[in-house]
């Protein structure tokens, strides 16, 4: 950086600290560039189809004994607790795939609403899954007097 | 010169922003029913959904301020977008850790890899590289002009974030409002949320304001020469013919 006499400058300015300003800035955007391009190749691999439904699980063999996601809705009455932690039926409306999960339920994991979980589908037709997430619908209702549960929920 | 106007309307401005933060709270934690199936955590939706669509509105500041600039490299428009831009990086990053805290009582975990949440991310990171290379030369017109191509080029983000919900197969719920198929929300809700965003966006403009003149001030003070006599500067704004920009360190 050539040096400049000093009355034609407005201000008396050192280069070095500019340098290493700059430096750190050039950096963060080459770090920035580079966790974007993580995130978007590495984030969302596997993750666009974040879940498959019963249906697809189904109908592709190929599936069976592969790890993946598997989301619907938690079919009523069918949620049972067992020594290891939850077992359930979930159903997309057409086809339905019994659920073992190791692990209690977390969130507001219950039936009527979707769940998504993460496990194999073994040959006889169960899937075993060890992670379990709720996924809940875009409707805000407030409970029904009295209890927890929605109207049509009662009971 | 306009001055008492600025301030009065700035007067009015806040006093409207804390006339409306204090009915958001009170319509939120009160009046609000919780949620039949999310209980009270579903609370956070008063300030997760106000700071989401405030960063949207804040990020489409900083495209229609960087074209300004662009078009006119009036350093006003840069001062604009700069100030669009933090508080749309705030808003961001406080719509994902609110999200979070709002995911583990109800999903059952902190973080998913599902394409709203990464696109989220990406948006923040890309805003967040929309500040930094502002700074990376001394020359503040070329400064400007760079983030001004990032502010227009990291726009492309919005539509993917609000789409993606729609356009993959995710865990985060569609859209209640805002969506082809808009779903039910009780009116307690519904009036809680929209106070809640008037409250955000009015707040947001409070400390936009601030902002724009703390940077105003910044400019004009970087600019002053020691020697040439130059007309008072208005604190609230730079003059409005383009600025002569006198680079630091260039021979």
């Amino acid at each position: 950086m050539t040096a400049a006499p000093p009355s034609e400058r407005p201000a008396p300015t050192s280069a070095r600290p500019h340098r290493r300003l700059r430096l750190r800035l050039l950096l963060v955007a080459v770090v920035v560039l580079a966790a974007v391009g993580v995130l978007a190749a590495a984030g969302l691999q596997g993750s666009l189809v974040y879940y498959k439904t019963t249906s697809e699980l189904l109908s592709d063999h190929g599936l069976v004994g592969h790890r993946l996601r598997l989301g619907g809705l938690v079919v009523k009455g069918s949620v049972h607790r067992t020594a290891g932690g939850v077992r359930f039926e979930l159903t997309d409306g057409v086809a339905e795939v019994p659920v073992v999960n190791t692990g209690e339920p977390r969130g507001v994991f219950r039936d009527g609403q979707g769940a998504v979980v993460e496990g194999v589908l073994g040959r006889d037709g169960v899937f075993r899954s060890d992670v379990l997430l709720v996924k809940h619908s875009n409707s805000y209702e407030p409970p029904a007097h009295g209890t927890g549960r929605p109207v049509e929920d009662t009971g | 010169m306009p001055r008492p106007a600025p301030a009065r309307a700035d007067r009015l401005l806040r006093a409207s922003a804390a006339v409306a933060v204090v009915a958001a709270l009170v319509l939120g934690l009160v009046v609000a029913p919780p949620d039949a199936v999310q209980g009270q955590a579903q609370r956070l939706m008063y300030v997760h959904v106000p700071a989401a669509w405030l960063a949207y509105l804040t990020f489409t500041g900083v495209l229609v301020f960087s074209v300004a600039y662009l078009v006119t490299r009036n350093l006003k428009w840069d001062r604009r977008a700069q100030a669009a831009g933090e508080l749309g990086v705030g808003m961001t990053a406080l719509t994902l850790a609110e999200g979070s805290l709002w995911g583990r009582p109800v999903w059952g975990t902190w973080w998913v890899w599902d394409p709203r949440l990464v696109t989220t991310a990406v948006l923040l990171l890309v805003y967040l590289g929309y500040l930094s290379v502002r700074g990376l030369s001394d020359d503040r017109a070329a400064g400007a002009r760079r983030a001004a191509a990032v502010g227009i080029i990291g726009f492309v983000d919005i539509p993917v974030v609000h789409f993606s919900v729609v356009w993959w197969r995710t865990l985060h719920q569609p859209a209640t409002l805002l969506s082809p198929d808009p779903a039910p929300i009780d009116p307690r809700m519904l009036l809680a949320l929209l106070v809640a965003l008037v409250a955000f966006t009015l707040t947001g403009a409070v400390v936009y304001r601030r902002r724009l003149t703390m940077l105003a001030a910044a400019d004009a003070a970087a600019l002053a020469p020691v020697a040439v006599p130059e007309p008072a500067v208005p604190a609230d704004d730079a003059p409005a013919v383009p600025l002569a920009v006198v680079p630091r360190s260039r021979p």
